[in-house]
């Protein structure tokens, strides 16, 4: 039998991962966008796990807003990533340092 | 009577308003006559309140006109004292102001050339000038009309002020600019004692009303106080030497004289009526107002002797080689308020006012002569340019030997009365410092006779003016100049012997002046009439002096003038040191000016550029510059930087929470 514990650590390794991904990538916005998806989907377990221990069927409703929501997201987030390779010819994230003081 | 005073201090004050500030609208000759009438009907109404005293039906008169504040028992307000001593001022000052007013409408005239072109300052220029004179005289009457010390303050301070003005009329000259800031700044000091003095006797006798404050002067005579440290001073001792003070800017004694030659810089009816004749004895009338605070301090009043004495003595000296005609007059000057404090040292304050009012009339005019032979000569003062003015002007002439010998003490002139009784009250005097004093003013007398009859045989005397253009064009001034030499000429030839039995000798003072009994230089002087006190002077020295000055002055100036030149080589340092005159000026020049300066410099630099601008304002925006040059770091504009930044932040609020 899988515990709700289970499911809470894959959630929690799945979204720390993510959070070091956005850390340690320093090439690719892609990749970003990638950890930020991945974010997202881990805590989408955590509402899927609570919602079927809990036996309360809004969490898995939430999950589709969270989708819905991350789907545009992803599209919006590409959209600027053409802009932005358009006018500066990179996706290096070390090279985009414009905001540096 | 109340009426009568407030029109006589108001009238003045009128004509002052009216001609400053209308002066475009009402021109030239309105200016002159509402001034002039405002003056004339003030000396008018004076002479009828001073005949009133001598005829006996009026009264004394102490009376408030209007209360400006109470403060904690204080009271503050305008009144007016009317006693003999303000009835003989009330008239001497309307007097010579009246002749004054006259006198300008001369010497003014041709105003418009002492101003540049289109100058706006002198635009109404001539209007302008009635004006401050019209207001001077209001300010002085407000002085001398007094009853408390707030409205002495007052009546000081706008004296000043006019007289500030008025020194510094001609804006345009750098020399006017620089004599009237010096005049007002030297009398700065003296007025920071006067205050102070005021400021004492408020403090301790709660009141200061001059009745009040002189009632409680005997019970507070032996009253000790302490300054700073353990000393003890006498309060009376310590209100008298800082009211002293106040005397000394205002009456121009040394160390504090040196404002007064240079104030001849301005016009010369000014020199006359202020730096002569009123507001510079204003030092001699509050000293002799406030003899029932004096007469309980020997300190101050040797003070005043020293001083007085000093004064009158070596100012005198520096007249002997002066060659501007105003400031051989304006040394005179010095030296006679000298001669003035003196009496009020050895408790003569009677002799001291009396010669206040002979000096007035003979000073005014010497100097309105003196004016009058600047018209002549087209403004140019060198007495050695002059020279035998005597048959051009004959009426200046007359009148100026007449002043002159006014001046010197001849016997029989009002001068020859003040001077003696002053003379014989310091030999009676018994007061510390009454020898250095006596010695002083007796070779005093030699020194004024000499230089007054130096600067008279240049002038009137011997060859022709220098200069042929000059000379060529030499004529007696206009009548509006000779009338009020004139006028003036009469009191100085007669006053003294007429007034003098009652005023120094007599009673005429009871009200207004007290002397303690073991003070009364003047009763021991034994006085039997007026024909006795001119054999009195022909046995005692000072006449001899005048007259011997008199001669030494003949001899020299008419009959052998090599000796004025062989004189000088042969006291060639003492020459210089009179020249230089002390060299006071220079040593003020640096120590005080320069010191000033110098201190300004230090606060501009340290106090300024260093602390404020320095450190307050960029030190305040160079310390938040560097602290973000410093944090501007933190803000490396890579995304993961701030992730970093923003995870940390959450995991550190989440333990935050979680562990509290």
């Amino acid at each position: 039998m899988i515990a709700l514990s289970d499911y809470l650590i894959l959630a929690a390794i799945l979204f720390s991962l993510s959070i070091v991904g956005i850390f340690i990538n320093r090439k690719n916005v892609i990749i970003l966008l990638m950890c930020i998806e991945l974010m997202l989907l881990a805590v989408n377990i955590n509402f899927i796990a609570f919602s079927h221990f809990l036996g309360d069927a809004v969490g898995q409703v939430f999950v589709f807003f969270i989708l819905t929501v991350a789907a545009a997201e992803a599209a919006i987030g590409l959209a600027i990533l053409v802009v932005l390779f358009r006018n500066r010819r990179t996706i290096n994230v070390e090279e985009l340092d414009s905001l540096a003081g | 009577m109340k009426t009568i005073y407030l029109l006589i201090a108001l009238m003045p004050l009128a004509g002052a308003i009216i001609a400053g500030f209308f002066g475009g609208r009402i021109g030239r000759a309105g200016a002159h006559w509402v001034t002039s009438a405002g003056v004339g009907i003030s000396a008018a109404l004076s002479l009828y309140v001073l005949a009133g005293f001598v005829g006996g039906n009026i009264e004394p008169f102490n009376g408030s006109v209007y209360t400006w504040m109470v403060s904690d028992g204080l009271t503050m307000e305008i009144g007016f004292l009317v006693d003999e001593l303000t009835a003989m001022m009330m008239v001497v000052v309307t007097f010579v102001s009246f002749c004054v007013h006259i006198y300008t409408i001369g010497y003014m005239a041709d105003d418009a050339h002492n101003w540049p072109k289109e100058s706006l300052a002198g635009k109404n220029s001539y209007q302008r000038f009635f004006s401050y004179i019209s207001l001077f005289t209001f300010s002085m009457l407000m002085l001398v009309m007094a009853n408390n010390f707030l409205q002495l303050f007052f009546g000081w301070e706008a004296v000043g002020l006019v007289s500030y003005l008025l020194i510094g009329f001609w804006s345009v000259r750098p020399t006017a600019i620089f004599a009237n800031l010096k005049a007002f700044l030297v009398n700065r000091v003296g007025d920071f004692g006067f205050i102070l003095g005021i400021a004492a006797v408020a403090m301790y006798f709660n009141s200061l009303d001059y009745a009040e404050v002189f009632a409680q002067a005997p019970g507070l005579a032996d009253k000790q106080i302490t300054l700073w440290g353990d000393h003890s001073w006498s309060l009376m001792t310590v209100i008298g030497i800082l009211l002293f003070i106040g005397a000394m800017g205002k009456s121009a004694q040394v160390p504090l004289h040196v404002w007064l030659p240079d104030s001849m810089e301005g016009p010369t009816p000014i020199s006359a009526l202020i730096h002569a004749a009123t507001m510079v004895t204003a030092g001699v009338f509050m000293v002799a107002r406030m003899s029932p605070i004096y007469e309980f301090t020997e300190t101050a009043l040797t003070f005043i002797l020293v001083i007085g004495a000093t004064t009158a003595f070596f100012t005198g000296l520096i007249g002997l080689v002066q060659n501007d005609i105003k400031r051989v007059v304006a040394y005179s000057t010095l030296s006679q308020l000298g001669y003035m404090m003196v009496a009020l040292g050895v408790s003569a304050y009677a002799a001291g006012v009396f010669h206040l009012m002979t000096h007035a009339f003979f000073k005014a005019l010497l100097f309105l002569a003196a004016g009058s032979v600047i018209i002549g000569m087209h403004h140019d003062q060198d007495i050695r340019n002059m020279g035998g003015i005597k048959k051009y002007m004959p009426i200046t002439w007359i009148t100026a030997l007449l002043g002159s010998l006014a001046l010197i003490g001849f016997p029989g002139f009002s001068g020859f009365f003040s001077k003696d009784a002053i003379i014989s009250a310091v030999s009676h005097s018994q007061i510390a410092g009454s020898g250095y004093a006596y010695v002083l003013v007796v070779l005093g007398v030699f020194v004024t006779a000499l230089y007054s009859f130096r600067m008279y045989f240049l002038v009137f005397h011997g060859e022709g003016p220098r200069d042929e253009h000059a000379k060529a064009h030499l004529h007696e001034s206009p009548k509006v100049v000779t009338i009020p030499l004139i006028l003036l000429a009469i009191p100085s030839v007669f006053v003294g012997m007429f007034t003098v039995g009652p005023m120094v000798f007599g009673d005429w003072f009871k009200n207004a002046i007290f002397v303690l009994p073991e003070h009364d230089t003047l009763g021991a002087i034994g006085y039997q009439g007026v024909g006795w006190f001119l054999g009195h002077g022909f046995m005692t020295a000072p006449l001899y002096l005048a007259l011997g000055g008199l001669g030494v002055a003949y001899y020299i100036y008419m009959k052998k003038p090599e000796i004025a030149d062989k004189a000088k080589d042969m006291a060639g340092p003492i020459y210089t040191l009179l020249d230089k005159k002390y060299w006071v000026d220079e040593i003020y020049q640096a120590v005080f000016a320069g010191g000033s300066r110098g201190l300004g410099k230090v606060f501009w630099f340290v106090g300024d550029r260093v602390l404020i601008d320095g450190l307050v304002v960029n030190g305040a925006a160079k310390s938040i510059g560097w602290f973000a040059t410093v944090v501007r770091h933190l803000q490396s504009g890579l995304l993961y930087h701030y992730a970093i930044a923003m995870s940390l932040g959450l995991l550190l609020l989440l333990t935050w929470f979680v562990i509290l």
